[in-house]
């Protein structure tokens, strides 16, 4: 089984679904010939050709609204922004629009917009950005962020085959970082699964994304403490798991939610209602939060250290609540 | 209105266009005097003064193509086979609807079949389905053509500009029409832009544009036609704008005292179902008695459609959290 990198999963995603599809095509900035400005897409285009792999100007507005309409026709379309940052020029089209389409008049919109998502890149306030709470705040979108090579391959095909629109967000941090063996078949990772990342019995750690390989090195480091730790990879948001979380919850009494986007209404203010909500009996200390602050994110190293969680912050965190 | 074109187009035909603008004029009235009896909640926006944009424009299309229509378009829906029963089934919030009571009048009055896009409020997002419409088209090397509308309001939005510049860049066969009926809601005109015609903004995306009297169904269709048959032979976009002024409010609730009663006047002398009724009775295309036998036909169907439309069940509160998302 060959090795590959959470980018190369996507991008061998991408071609296999390409192949196994007609319908199924690729609209963005510089995603063509260029092959995307982090080669999400390369290969592509020389495949598959311009109508299947399209070059678009600058406009995600318009773009977005092509692949509503495109999709509504029975296309597949898989749309790249190039940073996640940018989704914000599109909006309309994704939470007015496609969000609300099945539920208003019954018309199936099978579309996936992916994004490059997440700091910890030095790459300042408008290349770091985690906005997967807006999205989640609007029913009739899903909302899907993997974490390993593997799921990011499973995911997207699952993405790519479900019937309504998919928010994908890629942690760029991930892009380049860790490989590991993924099937060279196709294989779908089901949307709405979470997966539980390493067993523990004292405390769970509940996160997404980058911040995922971040708890599992925090959970290594607090093991030596005698303090065992369970990690859940929520990987998708919408839909949630909740039987994962609360399982975790009841079964290990602590819990300290770990996201990298800001913290008023973020996505773990959520989690943590459902957890005060349907397992308040089970908590031997309030649900806990370690997440950015409620900042922009910063460029310089010293202050976008400081912004982002890290294992650090999370082995320090869960000492507390387990002092509690 | 230009003699020779009509003249090309069959009595039949004619008398057809005439059938669809009453219809659509005397379905508006209807639900606004159900309106303002109570009979239903919803807003509903007068479509009087743009019956022959949407019925001249739509009339062009055939079996497979695709259209995305805004507010002021029943008499669009109408043509592209939407019926007046669940028009009203719509606008009264019943199980009927192409919604199910989901959504309000024409917002949402979408039914893949026909190939009609329900529309949402934050116009001109139509442009950018249509344009996926017709991207659709060319993906399939199929040769439909997709026709959307947007008012003078909604070219001042930024998407307007991407979703034309992109239909030109792609040469999608893609069917613009700017109904400009010189009031964004309140807003006149004037206050919106500076030139004369925004169909020469068309120039700016390197694409055709034109300027026609919205009042003159004929015009509509000669317009449309030429977009159309343009679209279809790979040739690309047109914008089209068609200028009128909207006869009443923005909607129902709407008294429009804001527009000044010369203005008014002068435009109510230009109601384009006069207009070509009188066109047709001087041609000799319409009498008394073919007048006569629309409006009978118009009425029975009116009365039916309101009957199923009240016939129809309300919505069952417990579906209220299905659907949010499709399961195959």
């Amino acid at each position: 089984m060959p090795e590959l990198s959470y980018l190369e999963s996507i991008n061998q995603a991408l071609h296999q679904e390409m192949e196994r599809d007609e319908n199924v095509f690729i609209l963005g900035e510089d995603v063509g010939e260029f092959g995307g400005a982090f080669k999400a897409t390369a290969g592509l285009y020389e495949k598959f050709g311009r109508r299947r792999v399209l070059d678009t100007p600058m406009c995600e507005w318009a773009f977005i609204g092509l692949a509503n309409g495109a999709a509504m026709m029975g296309l597949k379309p898989v749309v790249e922004i190039q940073f996640a940052d940018f989704i914000s020029t599109g909006f309309d089209p994704i939470v007015q629009y496609a969000a609300t389409t099945h539920y208003r008049w019954g018309a199936k919109l099978p579309l996936v917009i992916r994004a490059p998502w997440g700091g910890g890149a030095c790459a300042g306030p408008f290349h770091s950005q985690c906005k997967e709470a807006w999205f989640a705040h609007c029913p009739g979108l899903k909302v899907v962020i993997p974490s390993t090579p593997h799921d990011a391959k499973g995911l997207l095909i699952s993405a790519i085959r479900d019937p309504n629109p998919v928010i994908f967000f890629e942690p760029k941090y991930l892009y380049r970082r860790e490989k590991m063996k993924v099937p060279l078949e196709t294989y779908s990772t089901p949307i709405g699964e979470a997966a539980v990342r390493r067993e523990g019995s004292d405390l769970s750690i509940i996160t997404y994304g980058a911040m995922v390989l971040e708890a599992l090195e925090a959970a290594e480091a607090l093991s030596e403490e005698n303090i065992s730790c369970e990690v859940i990879d929520l990987r998708t948001l919408v839909p949630l798991d909740k039987t994962a979380v609360l399982d975790s919850v009841r079964k290990t009494s602590r819990v300290l939610i770990v996201h990298e986007a800001v913290r008023t209404a973020g996505f773990g203010a959520e989690v943590a209602a459902i957890i005060s909500e349907e397992a308040f009996d089970a908590l031997d200390a309030p649900p806990a939060r370690l997440t950015a602050p409620d900042t922009p994110v910063p460029y310089s190293p010293p202050l976008e250290k400081a912004f982002r969680p890290d294992a650090g912050k999370i082995t320090a965190r869960a000492r507390e609540l387990m002092a509690y | 209105m230009n003699a020779d074109s009509m003249n090309k187009i069959p009595g039949k035909k004619l008398l057809e266009l005439l059938y669809w603008m009453m219809l659509t004029r005397r379905i508006d009235d209807r639900c606004e005097a159900l309106f303002k009896q109570g009979r239903f909640p919803g807003g509903i926006f007068s479509q009087e003064g743009h019956e022959a944009i949407s019925v001249g424009s739509a009339i062009l299309l055939k079996e497979g193509d695709a259209i995305a229509p805004m507010h002021r378009d029943l008499g669009a829906y109408l043509v592209r086979g939407m019926s007046p029963g669940r028009i009203f089934a719509q606008a009264m919030g019943r199980q009927g609807a192409p919604s199910g009571g989901r959504d309000v009048n024409t917002h949402g009055l979408g039914d893949l079949s026909l190939r009609i896009f329900g529309y949402v409020s934050h116009l001109p997002q139509s442009m950018g389905i249509a344009l996926g419409a017709a991207y659709s088209f060319l993906y399939r090397k199929e040769d439909g053509v997709a026709l959307t509308y947007f008012g003078d309001g909604a070219s001042s939005e930024g998407g307007c500009h991407e979703a034309l510049n992109l239909a030109a860049v792609l040469k999608a066969p893609v069917v613009f029409i700017l109904e400009n009926n010189q009031y964004a809601y309140s807003t006149p005109i004037e206050k919106q832009c500076l030139v004369e015609n925004l169909s020469i903004r068309a120039e700016g995306y390197g694409i055709p544009g034109v300027t026609i009297d919205g009042t003159d169904v004929i015009a509509v269709m000669e317009a449309t036609g030429e977009a159309v048959d343009r679209a279809r032979a790979g040739d690309g976009p047109t914008l089209i704008e068609c200028k009128n002024l909207r006869l009443k409010g923005h909607a129902a609730h709407d008294p429009a005292d804001y527009i000044p009663p010369g203005l008014l006047n002068r435009w109510k002398k230009r109601d384009p179902i006069s207009l070509f009724r009188a066109r047709l009775e001087n041609s000799g295309i319409l009498d008394g008695n073919k007048l006569a036998e629309l409006q009978g036909r118009i009425e029975a169907e009116i009365e039916e459609g309101v009957e199923w439309a009240e016939a129809s069940p309300w919505p069952e509160a417990a579906t209220l959290e299905k659907d949010v998302f499709s399961d195959a």
